[in-house]
């Protein structure tokens, strides 16, 4: 309960970004070269000149320790990393949550379907998911979102800007479909040959009543403890594919994209690229905490498996 | 005992199968957005373009393109890049893989020994401190970003303490090939090695523990205990060999997907020129056919690790034999 209360902390945090981005009177998303910010008094340019000669360009400031006012400094294009860290906290754990739902929405479905009614669905369910669980999922993200990334996505319809926050979501949400329709779709074989279920298809139930009423509630323990587990592993897979530069596109923020803005400048202003490192292990240690917590009470046989990234 | 082996290889091809058809379809179908002009990069002329029309055989059905494909990439090797005019994807593939291998197997190496010490220490501490302090490493091991963990060691190695004394022997970032020189190479991939191997640590002894505490619960434990055999003989030779089957079969599916996933980051980040860090160079710039490349062969290599593991372990357990 502890890990989960840090956070939730971190996420009341995160939403409070816009608040943090008016009060401190910055916009992170845009370039500011030229700002200017008083520190104890004194004014100090937010990009300073090179001090030797030699130096080429701007060096952005470092941490002023001060709350609205550059706290952990600025980034290469003098942008307060403070805001830029809120707002993506905010990007990662809006895009780890949805993809966390469609993960367990749709592998949910499929596991059902295939496990209860078995026959060919099953087959082409199942074969479909050996395939895309054999796949090393970096990959197949990889593979998905370069091709997206490019041109973004026209379907009919539907059409999805390149840099729309919608492709890191769907493309997180597809690749871990296998981890959870599988052990879904072993539990719903096995309740479908239990006495219950025979009883009730004894009694005339139609499939539908039998899959919502006895079959969903039973199912519905792996899937909450599923939650944390996805959750943790959907933020690890997103900052991954956001420092890879395909995951959040620029100048929108994510804690990957800030650590690979923070890359270039990892000896002079160490911060840019240490904060958001530090923020994700609180909340995924947070979250895996949480979730060894709940499987222990939910599921004691361990059905569920901490998955692998 | 052949036949399961022959079903396991034949489930492999049919993955593999699977695999490329999917990339295929990944790269060459997705709806909306002229393939020609993914593949060719950003602001391709409409000479390239059509080169690249021409190449991929874009007029012809879509099992021909498949077939085309897949010929460029494995049987004649001659996929070339687009944003690098005339450039060989496939021989500059093949030429990172020792970099990858190399990085790759010294992390099994540290990971396999670390966590079977750190997993048996803990197992017989079991609900003390050092067991507790244990697990809380491991956990805060897997849930860090492995290529902020690479960042943090290069800001220790190469910048903060690259002068003293314990630091001062880390070679400045990049990769040594064995053949040249085996002590540079050994000194130049010691630091990735940690890096890449400390989250598996963390996962592995925590799943060891786990197994070696409930084979503790076991009859064949408790007659161990009954025949008077010493508490550290019970552990090392009674309880921690049964629990290593679930670790092996573990090992074999993470080792495909290290090379797949983490790996891909440790080389970013230490810039060594790896598989993975050409895909990421390949990122930059939008240049397909190269990440095509990558990842058809390191899918294809996770297949088939996963595959000879997996024929090992029915070589080695009866009782998969027969299954």
């Amino acid at each position: 309960m502890a890990a989960l209360s840090v956070f939730v902390l971190i996420l009341v945090c995160c939403a409070l970004a816009p608040v943090y981005a008016s009060w401190a009177g910055v916009d992170p998303f845009r370039s500011t070269l030229d700002a200017v910010i008083i520190v104890n008094g004194v004014e100090q340019p937010v990009m300073e000149l090179p001090k030797t000669g030699l130096a080429l360009g701007f060096s952005p400031i470092g941490p002023t320790w001060q709350p609205g006012n550059y706290f952990l400094g600025a980034d290469n294009q003098g942008r307060d990393v403070m805001a830029r860290l809120l707002y993506g906290g905010l990007n990662s754990i809006t895009i780890a949550g949805i993809a966390t739902i469609l993960t367990l929405a749709f592998a949910t479905l499929l596991g059902l379907v295939a496990g209860f009614y078995g026959g060919l669905a099953d087959t082409i369910i199942s074969r479909v998911l050996d395939v895309l669980w054999a796949f090393p999922v970096y990959l197949l993200a990889i593979s998905l979102s370069v091709v997206m990334i490019t041109q973004g996505i026209r379907l009919g319809p539907v059409e999805i800007d390149s840099g729309s926050l919608a492709l890191p979501i769907f493309i997180i949400g597809l690749i871990y479909i296998p981890y959870v329709a599988r052990p879904v779709r072993g539990q719903v074989m096995s309740l479908r040959q239990s006495d219950f279920v025979m009883a009730a298809i004894g009694l005339g139930a139609s499939p539908g009543r039998i899959l919502r009423k006895d079959i969903l509630p039973n199912v519905s323990t792996t899937l909450i403890v599923f939650v944390p587990i996805m959750l943790a592993l959907n933020m690890l897979t997103e900052s991954a594919l956001s420092f890879l530069s395909i995951g959040v596109q620029p100048p929108n923020a994510s804690w990957g994209t800030i650590i690979q803005d923070g890359q270039s400048l990892l000896y002079t202003r160490p911060w840019v690229a240490l904060a958001p490192g530090i923020m994700i292990v609180l909340s995924v240690l947070s979250l895996n905490v949480f979730g060894d917590g709940l499987r222990d009470a939910l599921d004691p046989k361990s059905r569920v498996k901490l998955g692998r990234g | 005992m052949v036949f399961a082996i022959l079903q396991r290889l034949a489930q492999m091809v049919f993955v593999m199968v699977g695999i490329s058809m999917l990339v295929f379809l990944i790269f060459f179908a997705t709806p909306g957005v002229d393939p020609a002009a993914r593949i060719a990069g950003r602001n391709a002329s409409p000479e390239v373009l059509e080169a690249v029309r021409i190449s991929f055989g874009f007029d012809q059905p879509f099992y021909i393109q498949y077939l085309t494909m897949m010929q460029k990439i494995f049987v004649t090797g001659d996929l070339t890049s687009f944003v690098n005019r005339g450039w060989k994807v496939v021989p500059a593939v093949l030429d990172t893989i020792p970099v990858t291998l190399s990085l790759v197997f010294g992390a099994a190496v540290l990971w396999v020994v670390f966590s079977v010490i750190i997993g048996v220490v803990a197992a017989a501490c079991r609900d003390r401190w050092p067991d507790k302090l244990l697990m809380i490493l491991g956990l805060i091991g897997i849930s860090m970003p492995v290529y902020w963990l690479g960042e943090v060691m290069n800001l220790l190695t190469q910048s903060r303490f690259k002068d003293t004394w314990f630091l001062g022997w880390v070679p400045p970032l990049g990769y040594v090939p064995f053949s040249e020189s085996p002590k540079g190479w050994f000194l130049a991939l010691v630091i990735p090695w940690i890096t890449l191997s400390i989250l598996y640590i963390g996962l592995y002894a925590r799943v060891l523990r786990a197994s070696i505490t409930e084979a503790l619960q076991e009859d064949y434990i408790r007659t161990a205990r009954a025949k008077g055999l010493s508490e550290t003989r019970i552990l090392l030779v009674h309880a921690l060999r049964t629990s290593l089957i679930a670790f092996v079969t573990l090992f074999g599916l993470d080792f495909g997907a290290l090379v797949g996933g983490s790996a891909l980051l440790t080389e970013v980040v230490f810039g060594l020129q790896g598989v993975g860090k050409l895909t990421y160079d390949a990122l930059q710039n939008l240049d397909l056919p190269v990440i095509m490349t990558t990842v058809l062969y390191a899918s294809f290599f996770v297949v088939m690790a996963n595959a000879v593991v997996d024929v090992v372990y029915i070589l080695l357990d009866p009782r998969v034999r027969s299954a």
